[in-house]
């Protein structure tokens, strides 16, 4: 089993559209897993049903009861994260600003903190209306732990792939370089970088393949909105190509893209005749490359 | 008064708004704009300047001394990010999952975590008139981008305090590095577009902001692609439409080789100027 997965550096650049046209022509082969856990889109186009929901939990807060807290102030003291203030005559812990380190927990005297499990989000495993499993999460609003859930998402895919006897997991990773697209690089074995033809485009590109190399997994890219700014295009594919990253193809600037996600559709689904050879030919060289 | 430019989904023009709003801003007050999107950064693209000077912003890391180790392992139980790993006769520190928490330092009996600083990341500061401009960007590998945005905004505290405006371009999503970077603001501005991707994400940044407590409007950008489901929720939510963007080619075309749009485009010049006399009337 191959797990490719779709990532940008900048959001925006029609990571979720290109992952969604690829389902759409890889639906008997593979299994989805939307990694994107804080903001995901994917289920908007491939409408899950029949949604096994199951909580996440990882990680943990500090709370002091304040009928065993004598007030000596120790855990304010080494908190380095600013998260425990007085509070009628003891001490409370800020939620917002507690990291879950524990380091309270160890050195109170009268053991009166505890740490509880927190459950940081949701994740599913669904039907779609193209027949492959859908994987996906929602995480908690501001949660921490946005890797581990990406983690989790990506074990689940590959228990479902195991279990369905399918080749491929394709995952839509989240923007940035941090933790979340750290943990959904973990384990893959393509990588597929969607960018766009901007200084930003590039700049993040570059930012994000940096990371890439760190993981040693061979990568590809597709240029989006590729005629927006010729000049950014042809910069892209001499980095490209001094890279030794695979150009799998540039794609014009589309209004199919909005006009697709607006139906709730894939970019085939709103015109077949123009996007099928095209997302067929991609699926193909990525099979073929890996 | 300290405003963020924030929204759930990525590309929908957060740096696009702060770097034009900033600029035109700084037309007639002190402004700062905080470049905080530390994984990505592109203000810099936009906002250019002959000196920049640049801040190195390190964090600390348990360092293992095998002299003084006895291979207790105490450490491995207490990190609860398991960054702290035994093989064989060595004790490793991971230092991507690391918090700086300081617990297994100074727990330690022996004393062999001692911590040292390492690197992650830098801010880089320019000058630009009126206008005051930092982009910070973390180390590619390192994981965590909240303790970078924590230090830029202590930075600004210390440096910046004084300007009269200060904008800060937020990190996508609605996880810990957005919340880190909207926390300590006085209003948010979200930006998004209308598709079901926009609408979306930007339900979940409202729920967001709200739960954070924070006054906030929204800004839609690419008006006219789409389709209309995102200003029905905006009026059965009572949220404040503050301006619309068109959705002009020419717009991408320029943003693309990195120039400043107001000057050439009437519409977001108006855009600006409905953003800014809000944004004039709460201070």
């Amino acid at each position: 089993m191959k797990e490719i997965v779709i990532i940008s550096g900048k959001g925006g650049t029609g990571k979720s559209s290109i992952c969604a046209a690829l389902a759409y022509v890889a639906k008997e082969e593979l299994v989805v897993a939307d990694c994107d856990v804080d903001a995901a889109d994917l289920h908007l186009i491939l409408n899950p049903k029949n949604s096994e929901v199951q909580d996440f939990y990882s990680g943990v807060l500090a709370e002091i009861d304040p009928d065993k807290c004598i007030a000596c102030g120790l855990c304010q003291q080494i908190c380095r994260f600013a998260a425990i203030e007085p509070h009628e005559k003891t001490y409370r812990v800020i939620d917002l600003e507690c990291e879950g380190c524990g380091y309270c927990y160890y050195v109170c005297p009268q053991d009166a903190i505890t740490l509880i499990d927190q459950n940081v989000g949701k994740f599913l495993i669904s039907d779609t209306r193209y027949g492959c499993t859908l994987v996906h999460a929602h995480l908690g609003i501001g949660a921490d732990n946005s890797g581990k859930l990406v983690a989790k998402v990506k074990s689940e895919a590959k228990t479902r792939a195991k279990t369905e006897q399918k080749a491929y997991i394709l995952a839509d990773g989240s923007p940035g370089i941090g933790c979340p697209v750290i943990a959904s690089l973990a384990g893959a074995d393509y990588v597929i970088l969607v960018t766009e033809s901007s200084k930003s485009g590039l700049s993040d590109l570059k930012r994000v393949q940096e990371l890439v190399t760190k993981f040693q997994i061979p990568s590809a890219c597709i240029v989006n909105k590729a005629d927006i700014n010729p000049g950014v295009t042809s910069d892209i594919h001499k980095y490209l190509a001094k890279n030794k990253i695979h150009h799998m193809g540039d794609i014009p600037y589309a209004e199919d893209f909005h006009k697709a996600i607006a139906m709730g559709r894939c970019l085939i689904e709103e015109n077949e005749t123009r996007w099928l050879p095209i997302f067929s030919e991609y699926w193909h060289d990525i099979k073929e490359k890996i | 008064m300290r405003i963020a430019i924030a929204s759930g989904k990525g590309g929908t023009g957060k740096t696009f708004l702060a770097v034009n709003l900033a600029l035109k801003a700084a037309e007639t007050q002190t402004t700062l704009l905080m470049d905080l999107d530390v994984e990505e950064p592109n203000g810099g693209i936009f906002i250019q300047a002959d000196a920049a000077d640049v801040h190195k912003v390190t964090r600390a890391i348990p360092i293992w001394d095998p002299g003084a180790c006895n291979l207790c392992g105490k450490c491995i139980s207490w990190c609860k990010f398991n960054a702290i790993i035994k093989l064989g006769e060595m004790i490793l520190v991971m230092p991507p999952l690391c918090h700086s928490c300081y617990a297994c330092s100074e727990l330690c009996p022996m004393q062999a975590l001692p911590m040292e600083q390492q690197s992650l990341g830098e801010i880089r500061h320019l000058k630009l008139g009126k206008l005051d401009f930092t982009e910070s960007k973390l180390d590619i590998g390192l994981e965590q981008s909240s303790p970078l945005i924590e230090r830029t905004l202590e930075f600004a505290d210390e440096h910046f305090g004084d300007k009269e405006l200060q904008l800060l371009d937020s990190p996508p999503g609605t996880a810990c590095a957005m919340v880190s970077a909207v926390k300590t603001v006085d209003y948010v501005i979200l930006i998004s577009e209308p598709t079901p991707f926009g609408l979306f994400d930007l339900n979940l940044a409202v729920e967001t902001v709200r739960q954070l407590g924070l006054p906030f409007s929204v800004v839609i950008n690419r008006d006219g692609i789409g389709n209309n489901d995102i200003y029905k929720y905006l009026e059965k939510e009572k949220i404040q439409l503050l301006a619309k963007i068109p959705h002009q080619r020419e717009i991408a075309e320029m943003y693309s080789r990195g120039e400043i749009i107001y000057q050439q485009v009437p519409a977001v010049d108006e855009a600006l100027n409905q953003i800014l006399s809000k944004i004039r009337s709460l201070s």
